[in-house]
């Protein structure tokens, strides 16, 4: 297995990632540079790790959406390869329309970081199949623009299609998660041809260890190696 | 007028220097300077660059031992943490921006530390912050207290690096001047340390980073000044800050660093382009050949003057070896970085400025340097008036009325609508921050070693006594950082205080600086880093004096620790230390409106140093389970926020012989000693382990959902932890929203 950890100018959890692959999970690892056209052929998976790739300038995630290694990941995901987008990196798979819908900024306006209750809806399988369905897990998020947003529709579509992955359990009357605004509790989504994409705004990387307060996030990025 | 006309006292006083400093500049150049010279001249020898009226007594301050790698006088000191690392950090004022531009005043200053600590080589793994603001029903408090943690926000967090501290409070000294002083911490291995020095003939200066404009010019003079309402207009010489550039800036420098092609490298903070080069060719004692017009520009038409003084934000000076030039050249591109040879190192001791071929000026650093005048400012005591703390009654409150009351106060209240908008957990070090334990432990990366971080500053202390309230704050952080387990290794101190021209405000400084150098010298901690902000006042009226300290402490085994929550029902909660009779200068006597004029006590620091290190050893033994040092709100105080963090209850039983002391038991602020759960069944350890060292008292047990005390068999207090959780939430919240009700 060798996975790839995506480097846009202003990445800043690329360490991270690269951290618990290697060290934690002991997953052969590398840097892919935003100007690169095409995967190394013996990439297995591909991380987009957060971070404020462009600083965020014009729109989280915008600028990186349009670097030439999205197009590779855009090939990589059509042939069904594993894919996960962590915060920053959601947000560029959405700006890159590989995922649906789009992050808006927190409905309150400002930065949050904190832990989060978590629902796993699609546990069993793929990615998460190291979870229970609908299990209960905590995750760390941090983020500024974390608001999932998408037409009804869409919304609709995703949970006909059961890509739906990550839920906050904390909503108000209409649904929208307290922590940022998210409608429908969205934390996470999956898309590509075979829900081989995850794209999500809690950080899995911070919750590995058990130092670091739990591992409730390392079932998924061993997961994403290990389907 | 232009760069090269000739200058008169006169010019030199709109640029903030005295008569007497503009006849020594000429003394010492042998005739009057031209206006770039003069600009120069007022940057370098401004209060902020030069030090000129705390030097003389910084010298009192400790700042050896045999871990100090580098001292002060760098961008950041530097200690040595073992197995082949080290540790660099410094903690530093952006008090006068801030407060005129909140957002991009704060945002700069955190830019600025972290400029400090990556440019020694190290890279950044740790912030925190002091933020000081006006009363919470001043009108302007809520406007800054929302810029300048956004602004924080903003820039920590998009530069990648948690921020585990943060300590606010709110007073009505800080109205028409804030404060914000941040801190940051980096690694660096002992073979990385790179200094800000220009050496070796030949070797080319490069300039790289962001491109110079005309933001923030004379920042640094502005810094040195008193302000007025008018003063709020300079919102210009505010920089601006990009912290997507200062990632870049950071992972091309490191690149450089790991590739050992430079000899010296200097951040573009105050006073810009001027104090890197001339500081530089100090240090290095030799010269340099710099030509102007090579500076990448961000706008058409700047002058020498203005490209000398500018400071723009993320730039840096680089002296390279010659021949790799580059292997520079090609790492910076690919961080889409400017990267301009500007000049070279020269062995004839001046630093020479060209404008398109033609020599402006050639200064000699040392005259820029050594030669700035030094002053031995008068400083005389107040009188001191002879009303006491001791008339203040509190017979009108319940002790659940004054609980309350304390942990709704803003500075005591729940912090989260402040720390949850900084990034904590970015760089997976962060083992406890500062809601999770009484210092935050962060791990050094690389090390299964970790760093035990405080910052803090008890502002009311200082007002009554500068002397014995600063070695207070510094004995309450050493006890801080045992509470997790950890032993300090060196401070960082952010001395901000009133003009010292005022008599009053220099006697603060300098008993401030001797109470700080007899506490450091007592706990044997070093002062590495650190800055001093001087002029802190607006129409004459001075802020309370603020002695901010950043304390670092080393944490062997991290895994061994306390934390602040209280654990298992049934665990009994005691209070090792001293016990207080008196009652003076706690938050409680401020919020009764009653200023006391003197401290009750003088603290016994051998002591604080014998307790602190019993509370290391029996928090590595894993004896106590959760431990917190009674500062700021007193003992009732801690013991809540211990409960309210672990979602448990307390139960106090006091003996009959305590009835005469209740209140200063409970609310006094002039102990010293931390609350501490331990299993029943450990407790003949501990009072056999601090027999003869400090005082153990059984306080009463960890219950749930109720904080309750008992007198005998008399009901003291009786509250549910939800009620006083409620008032804790929105104590903060209160000023957020605007939303007081006095």
């Amino acid at each position: 297995m060798t996975v790839a950890i995506a480097r846009f100018l202003g990445s800043n959890c690329d360490r991270d990632c690269l951290h618990i692959f290697q060290e934690i999970l002991k997953e052969i690892c590398l840097f892919v540079w935003h100007d690169e056209f095409e995967l190394p052929a013996d990439v297995t998976a591909v991380v987009i790790p957060g971070g404020f790739s462009y600083g965020d300038y014009l729109r989280c995630g915008a600028i990186a959406a349009h670097r030439p290694l999205m197009s590779a990941v855009k090939q990589f995901v059509d042939q069904g390869g594993p894919v996960m987008g962590i915060c920053n990196g959601f947000q560029i798979l959405c700006e890159a329309k590989i995922l649906p819908g789009v992050l808006l900024p927190n409905r309150h306006g400002r930065f949050v970081c904190n832990l989060q209750e978590i629902s796993v809806s699609q546990g069993g399988v793929g990615i998460f199949k190291n979870y229970n369905d609908n299990e209960k897990i905590k995750l760390p998020v941090a983020h500024h623009d974390g608001n999932y947003y998408a037409d009804t529709a869409t919304l609709d579509c995703l949970e006909k299609n059961n890509q739906i992955a990550l839920r906050y359990t904390s909503t108000d009357e209409q649904g929208h998660a307290h922590v940022n605004g998210s409608s429908r509790g969205i934390a996470g989504i999956f898309g590509g041809p075979k829900n081989n994409v995850l794209g999500l705004m809690p950080h899995p990387e911070r919750r590995s260890e058990h130092r670091l307060g739990g591992d409730d996030g390392l079932r998924m990025l061993r997961g994403l190696v290990h389907r | 007028m232009r760069d090269l006309d000739i200058t008169n006292s006169d010019h030199a006083l709109q640029m903030g220097l005295k008569k007497t400093e503009f006849e020594r500049i000429v003394q010492l150049l042998q005739r009057a300077p031209n206006k770039l010279e003069l600009g120069i001249f007022a940057a370098m020898w401004s209060e902020h660059c030069s030090y000129k009226s705390s030097r003389i007594h910084l010298k009192k301050l400790p700042k050896s031992g045999s871990t100090v790698l580098v001292g002060p006088g760098e961008n950041a000191g530097v200690i040595d943490v073992g197995d082949n690392l080290a540790v660099a950090f410094k903690v530093e004022s952006h008090n006068h921006p801030s407060f005129i531009e909140p957002f991009q005043g704060a945002a700069t200053g955190v830019g600025g530390i972290l400029r400090d600590v990556f440019t020694m080589g190290a890279r950044p793994f740790a912030t925190m912050n002091l933020l000081r603001f006006g009363a919470k029903n001043h009108f302007k408090t809520r406007h800054l207290l929302s810029g300048v943690v956004s602004g924080i926000s903003g820039y920590g967090n998009c530069f990648g690096v948690c921020n585990v501290v943060s300590d606010v409070a709110f007073d009505p000294s800080y109205n028409g001047n804030i404060l914000v002083n941040a801190f940051a911490i980096g690694v660096v291995p002992h073979d990385k340390i790179f200094l800000g020095t220009a050496e070796g003939v030949g070797n080319p200066v490069f300039y790289v980073g962001a491109k110079t404009g005309k933001d923030g010019i004379h920042g640094a003079t502005m810094a040195s000044d008193e302000f007025s309402e008018s003063k709020e207009a300079a919102r210009p010489t505010v920089q601006v800050g990009d912290p997507f550039k200062e990632k870049l800036l950071l992972e091309a420098c490191l690149e450089c660093f790991s590739k050992n092609i430079l000899i010296g490298i200097q951040d573009m903070g105050a006073a810009g382009l001027t104090s890197s080069s001339f500081e530089m060719a100090d240090r290095g004692q030799s010269g340099l050949l710099l030509h102007l017009d090579r500076v990448p520009l961000r706008e058409k038409n700047m002058t020498p003057y203005e490209i000398m003084l500018s400071e723009s934000q993320e730039r840096m000076l680089l002296v390279v070896k010659k021949g790799e030039e580059q292997v520079l050249i090609d790492i910076f591109s690919r961080w889409d970085l400017d990267v301009v040879e500007i000049g070279s190192v020269t062995d004839d001791g001046m630093v020479r400025l060209f404008w398109h071929g033609e020599e402006y000026t050639a200064l000699s650093p040392e005259m820029l340097t050594k030669e700035a005048p030094i002053y031995d400012r008068f400083y005389e005591a107040p009188e001191r008036a002879a009303s006491s703390a001791a008339d203040f009654h509190l017979d009108n409150f319940s002790y659940e009325d004054l609980l309350l009351k304390l942990v709704r106060h803003p500075d005591l209240s729940n912090q989260n609508w402040i720390t949850e908008q900084y990034d904590r957990h970015i760089g997976l070090g962060t083992l406890q921050h500062q809601h999770q334990a009484d210092a935050a432990l962060v791990q050094i990366p690389g090390s299964s070693k970790a760093v035990a971080l405080q910052i803090g500053c008890d502002s009311r202390l200082c007002g009554i006594d500068p002397r014995e309230g600063v070695k207070r704050i510094l004995a309450r952080m050493v006890l801080q950082i045992a509470c997790v387990g950890a032993r300090p290794i060196g401070l960082s101190d952010c001395l901000n205080y009133g003009s010292p021209e005022d008599a009053v405000c220099m006697w603060q400084l300098v008993s401030g600086i001797e109470g700080l150098a007899e506490a450091a010298d007592s706990f044997q901690i070093p002062v590495v880093s650190g800055n001093v902000s001087l002029y802190n006042q607006t129409d004459h009226k001075p802020i309370d004096p603020t002695p901010t300290i950043a304390l670092v402490g080393l944490q062997e085994k991290p895994m061994q620790t306390a934390t602040l929550f209280f654990k298992n029902e049934g665990d009994l909660i005691v209070y090792v230390g001293s016990f207080a009779h008196q009652f003076s200068g706690a938050e409680l006597l401020f919020e009764g409106q009653v200023k006391p004029r003197y401290l009750s006590n003088t603290w016994d620091l051998n002591r604080v140093t014998s307790l602190s290190q019993l509370i290391v050893e029996q928090v590595r033994i894993g004896t106590i389970l959760a431990a917190a040092h009674v500062g700021k709100g007193g003992l009732l105080y801690t013991i809540f926020k211990m409960a309210h963090a672990g979602k448990k209850g307390a139960h106090v039983q006091l003996d009959i012989s305590m009835s005469e002391h209740l209140t200063s038991l409970f609310f006094s602020e002039d102990a010293f000693g931390a609350v501490i759960s331990v299993p029943r069944e450990k407790l003949g350890i501990i009072e056999k382990a601090f027999l003869n060292i400090a005082a153990v008292h059984v306080l009463g047990t960890v219950s749930s959902q109720e904080l309750s005390c008992q007198l005998g068999r008399k009901n003291l207090l009786q509250l549910p932890m939800d009620i006083i959780s409620h008032h804790y939430d929105s104590g903060l919240c209160e000023v957020v929203n605007g939303r007081i009700d006095s």
